[in-house]
């Protein structure tokens, strides 16, 4: 599968600790990569470069590369990078609008308009996240007012409103119950028809049910990429082998 | 020993109450006092009369007390300081809260505490000194004392409650509702005017009616730029009287049927901060609840 985003060489520093050291990996379009590793390994923190959400913290650098659909993220238009990769929270964090206003925010920040344009965005992006059955009578409520597993469906859908091409996730489930983990999981795996997903976990279950391809991540670097079946039956490295059959983490 | 200790409790307990209803008598007995004060006058002049008449000759020999213009001046002075100081005031919280670095906002911020503690009577001085003059020349009218000074004051006076207001809401908007704007491809502008400013709203909501509140029952400095002659507020430029000067510039020489008209006035006045407060607590209830 040809690669959407290829990262060379990308070191990462807050300040003086380095979060990422020399890491190098193709994410292949239409599929789920799961980044997995214990806390504080830099799984989030390469998660967040991908759409530059690390731009906000001070006293970030970066150096080496990363390339979305052949251009340098980091020489393109923060904005348009961020609309075509879209991105879901640990926590569910709608904004205290109502539904619709939601899921239209995105189309409205890139200048759609026109009400019945934006009524077809809004109910596609909730058919897409399987909640529209759900909300589709109550589209002028606060999203406050929706349950947990609802919120993180519907941020799903405000991140799919703005027809991104890549969805990062960032631990979606961690705040979740079972039963809505499951609905984002099956959700994941529908979306990746049309969507490249990238996905933060500390679930090594999930990653395993989930995932196509698993990455790695242990004190900064990138210990082991490639076919998730392979990583979780037969890893290369020792430390995988420890990690995924729960020796630590 | 314990006993001792008991009774001990018991008294700090009773100061503490007696402290509390101190308070609440001051209240109680200064609500009272103007309504029994306050009531004679408006029975004598007549409600409709009192309330809506166009004309104040309280020293006429037939005396007319209609205090209409000091409600309208009143009313429209507290307006026009919110329409002038409420957008600079909410724009500067979101430069403080959002973009400003943490040595501005310091230093900002103080200034902002020292312009909420310079006494009134030391703006109506610059007011009367620099704005007076500056409005004479600027439109070319004869007087530069008029509702327009007053407005430009009062909008200064209530900055500072308006800008700590509404930081204090807008830092406590949750970073998590910026960060998904931000995801979404909106630039850091659009987040602040269509997600952090909606999240703080009744907050800073609360802030202006804070602010109207000081406007309101604001006397010295708008006595000291406003004219001070009882007018109706046709315009701008004109010298007017609002109900806080209009009770302030009469009281000392007044007596009689005047004097107490003077004490309707301050309950008119009164009434107007108490809708406010019930207005303010309404919109505090909100944010907690939101």
């Amino acid at each position: 599968m040809k690669p959407i985003i290829t990262a060379k060489d990308l070191c990462l520093w807050y300040g003086q600790s380095q979060a990422l050291k020399n890491i190098d990996i193709d994410i292949p379009e239409c599929s789920i990569t799961a980044l997995i590793g214990p806390s504080g390994c830099g799984k989030s923190t390469f998660l967040k470069t991908l759409n530059r959400m690390n731009d906000l913290i001070p006293g970030v650098k970066i150096t080496g590369t990363v390339k979305y659909n052949g251009t340098d993220i980091f020489a393109q238009d923060v904005n348009l990078l961020r609309k075509e990769v879209g991105m879901v929270f640990q926590k569910p964090n709608p904004f205290p609008m109502s539904i619709y206003d939601n899921v239209a925010y995105g189309p409205r920040t890139h200048g759609i308009r026109s009400k019945a344009r934006l009524d077809e965005i809004v109910e596609q992006s909730l058919k897409d996240t399987a909640i529209w059955d759900e909300v589709k009578d109550r589209l002028k409520k606060n999203a406050l007012g929706l349950s947990g597993g609802q919120q993180q469906r519907l941020c799903i859908a405000r991140a799919l409103a703005v027809q991104p091409q890549v969805l990062l996730m960032d631990e979606p489930t961690s705040a979740l119950d079972p039963i809505s983990t499951l609905k984002i999981e099956e959700l994941a795996s529908k979306l990746k028809e049309k969507y490249t997903i990238v996905i933060v976990t500390h679930n090594m279950q999930q990653a395993l049910r989930i995932s196509d391809r698993t990455a790695f991540f242990l004190l900064g670097e990138l210990v082991e990429y490639g076919d998730t079946d392979q990583i979780f039956s037969n890893p290369a490295d020792q430390r995988t082998n420890d990690y995924v059959t729960g020796r630590f983490g | 020993m314990k006993k001792s200790s008991n009774l001990f409790e018991n008294l700090v307990h009773g100061v503490f109450l007696i402290l509390g209803l101190v308070t609440i008598a001051c209240v109680l007995i200064i609500s009272l006092y103007l309504i029994v004060s306050g009531i004679p006058a408006i029975l004598e002049i007549g409600l409709v009369d009192f309330l809506f008449g166009t004309q104040w000759a309280s020293t006429a020999a037939e005396p007319k007390y209609g205090i209409l213009p000091f409600i309208l001046t009143s009313i429209y002075g507290t307006f026009g300081a919110i329409v002038l100081g409420v957008p600079i005031g909410v724009l500067t919280a979101i430069y403080l809260s959002k973009l400003a670095s943490e040595s501005v906002k310091n230093i900002m911020g103080q200034m902002v505490s020292i312009l909420a503690g310079i006494p009134s009577v030391v703006y109506g001085l610059v007011g009367m000194m620099v704005l007076v003059p500056g409005l004479r020349k600027l439109f070319n009218i004869p007087d530069g004392a008029s509702l327009m000074a007053a407005i430009v004051v009062l909008a200064v006076m209530i900055l500072p409650s308006i800008i700590k207001m509404s930081v204090t809401a807008l830092d406590a908007v949750p970073g998590d509702y910026e960060d998904a704007s931000l995801a979404l491809g909106a630039t850091p502008e659009e987040t602040y005017f269509r997600v952090s400013l909606p999240a703080a709203k009744s907050g800073i909501a609360a802030s202006v009616v804070l602010g109207v509140g000081r406007a309101i029952g604001e006397a010295m400095a708008v006595m000291m730029v406003a004219g001070n002659a009882p007018n109706m507020p046709d315009s701008l430029f004109q010298s007017v009287r609002f109900l806080t000067t209009a009770i302030a510039s009469e009281m000392s020489y007044s007596s009689g049927l005047q004097r107490q008209a003077l004490f309707s006035i301050a309950l008119v006045l009164f009434l107007f901060i108490m809708l406010i407060n019930a207005l303010l607590n309404f919109f505090l209830k909100g944010e907690k609840k939101g």
